[in-house]
């Protein structure tokens, strides 16, 4: 069955320069004056498809990239390579005066409920604020009823629109961050961990909200989290980072029963589950390198318990196998795992 | 918190206290400022004329209390104009960095080489000593502590999540400097502003005494202070009275800035 795409990564490297002013570049080695520029390398060739009305789910542990990934997307970091396109549109390389138009099909959610809205406004100026770009041909009326409607829509009473943000609690913020994102309609919502940061029973309040909101209004979700639970819950796929690459990818029951990435492998295996006694998960040994130096090869070569020469030489693509999940792993391609 | 709270009050009745008597100038004052008086020349202290006459018998207490009009609006205009150039680029160098940042800073650092009231004196030489030429030439040579001030908040605003939404809304860039970093990073420029009041009015009176800031007839505390100099051995209530304006005004706002300064700071605010 083809579904309809919303969004296309192809190949997309972001690496952040942090090697500061030409003065910190300096070095001197045996007699020599030369420049030595740092980057951490947060993307490292990623790419993936949306199709319009899923969830599709990005998890990995801190650092590996899954938001950068997001943020790269939605154009707040150009990349250095590749390309984005949303509905058939290159969007990566558009000034903003031409993404304009795109910017109300594409909208964020953050994860910090205390620090995405604007302390010194008013929930009505901020959620305003969008439509004023977006559809400058509104009366005040109309965005008052607009206003009205999408507060209500998120479960926040209409009569508090004109309290400041520090008035509200964790959950409120973040079902106004949403309204925020819903006020220009979009049809792609980036959310950066939207639940991460709130109490566990709030936590399920907000994803149904997530969740009802896309069925109302066929909404396509790049969902960036590190809560597997979460993600078996809500996404229709999901893709593995590690260290900015996508590892493992597929329809997210596949995956949960049968990871194929040893990465994948290990990371589910610390789910902790009901009724299983003793501890089954694998351990890793090590730690994740740093993004300022990565591994030759596969990223994973100096922790991965299958690795072998070809591993340390050679970066492993995604390859399809039967059940419709890419893995990038040449032990998978080579049938040793 | 005691020392913030004397602080604050002190400063607050200085403050206001200077602010009274330049406001209600005309209404305060029992003689015209300028009004020459040959028969009462350098007359002490008395209850016909409050704090005395001058050298030309005009009454010290009426010249005062213009003066205090002078001062104000030296220090409420020069910290306007260095508040306003210091605000906006600081808030350009902060959020564009790169290439920008790295300018803007520079001269800032450049700026900040030369002694700020010796350029003025020479800036002033070349020009007419003119109040309107006090004010923007103290302003244009004071904005730089501001300028680093905002540029210092604006790094620590412009990742914020606020700031990033509103930017993926399609905000201008001086819709997000204005409207969502500005009023957020407003505290340090509040206290800055404060305590450049009060080093403006001081910079004014300095170069009036030096002859070169207001101009006589034009009363301020500084060129008063010129005037009560050469006569200070016989009448020194000339030079007493606008010192001591000088003195309580210039600590009143200073006073109030350093309360502010703790009332603003949010690590203080733990151990209340």
């Amino acid at each position: 069955m083809q579904k309809e795409q919303i969004l296309e990564v192809q190949n997309v490297v972001k690496h952040f320069d942090i090697s500061g002013g030409i003065l910190d570049q300096l070095r001197f080695n045996k007699g020599k004056i030369y420049l030595e520029k740092k980057t951490v390398k947060a993307l490292n060739g990623v790419s993936l498809t949306i199709n319009k009305g899923e969830t599709f789910s990005v998890v990995g542990e801190s650092g590996c990239g899954k938001s950068t990934l997001g943020r790269t997307i939605l154009g707040l970091y150009p990349p250095n390579k590749g390309q984005i396109f949303f509905k058939g549109n290159r969007i990566d390389n558009l000034s903003p005066k031409k993404m304009l138009p795109f910017r109300t099909k594409m909208q964020m959610i953050f994860q910090d409920p205390y620090a995405s809205l604007n302390p010194r406004k008013t929930v009505r100026t901020t959620l305003e604020e969008p439509i004023r770009f977006h559809q400058p041909s509104l009366s005040k009326k109309e965005i008052k009823e607009k206003v009205e409607e999408i507060m209500a829509q998120v479960g926040v009473d209409p009569g508090w629109a004109d309290r400041y943000p520090h008035e509200f609690s964790g959950g409120q913020r973040q079902r106004i961050s949403i309204a925020r994102a819903l006020m220009v309609d979009p049809e792609f919502i980036v959310a950066d961990e939207p639940i991460s940061a709130l109490d566990v029973s709030i936590q399920a309040q907000i994803l149904n909200l997530l969740m009802e909101a896309q069925e109302k209004r066929n909404l396509s979700y790049l969902f960036i989290t590190h809560d597997l639970s979460v993600v078996e819950h809500i996404s229709s796929r999901v893709a593995v980072m590690y260290l900015g690459r996508i590892c493992e990818m597929g329809p997210t029951e596949n995956l949960f029963d049968s990871p194929r990435h040893p990465y994948t492998q290990a990371l589910l295996s610390a789910i902790p589950k009901l009724g299983e006694t003793g501890l089954k998960h694998i351990k890793l040994k090590g730690e994740v390198p740093t993004p300022i130096h990565l591994p030759s090869g596969c990223v994973f070569h100096l922790r991965c318990p299958h690795a072998n020469e070809r591993c340390k030489k050679e970066i492993p693509e995604l390859i399809t196998l039967d059940n419709q999940t890419q893995v990038a792993c040449h032990g998978v391609e080579e049938k040793r795992i | 918190m005691k020392r913030t709270k004397i602080f604050l009050f002190l400063g607050l009745i200085l403050v206001l206290f200077s602010t009274v008597l330049a406001l209600f100038a005309p209404y305060l004052a029992p003689y015209d400022p300028f009004q020459i008086n040959v028969d009462q020349l350098l007359q002490p202290p008395s209850w016909e004329h409050l704090l005395g006459t001058d050298a030309l018998g005009r009454d010290v207490f009426s010249r005062l209390v213009y003066g205090a009009r002078v001062s104000l609006w030296v220090g409420f205009v020069a910290v306007g104009i260095s508040v306003g150039i210091g605000v906006v680029l600081g808030l350009l160098a902060g959020y564009l960095g790169g290439w920008v940042d790295e300018i803007i800073m520079r001269f800032v650092d450049i700026m900040l080489c030369f002694p700020s009231f010796f350029l003025i004196l020479a800036v002033i030489a070349f020009l007419e000593p003119s109040l309107f030429n006090i004010m923007v030439v103290i302003g244009l040579t004071s904005w730089m502590g501001v300028a680093r001030l905002m540029r210092a908040e604006t790094l620590s605003l412009r990742k914020r999540e606020f700031v990033l939404a509103a930017y993926l809304n399609g905000a201008s860039l001086l819709r997000i400097l204005f409207v969502h970093i500005f009023p957020n990073g407003i505290a340090p420029i509040l206290v800055s502003a404060t305590l450049g009041v009060a080093s403006a009015i001081l910079v004014e009176a300095g170069l009036s005494f030096l002859g070169i800031g207001v101009q006589p007839p034009i009363p301020s505390w500084g060129n008063m202070l010129m005037e009560g100099k050469g006569v200070l051995e016989i009448a020194p209530w000339l030079s007493i009275f606008p010192g001591l304006m000088i003195l309580l005004t210039v600590l009143g706002y200073n006073l109030l800035g350093e309360a502010l300064r703790d009332i603003l700071d949010p690590r203080k605010k733990e151990n209340k």
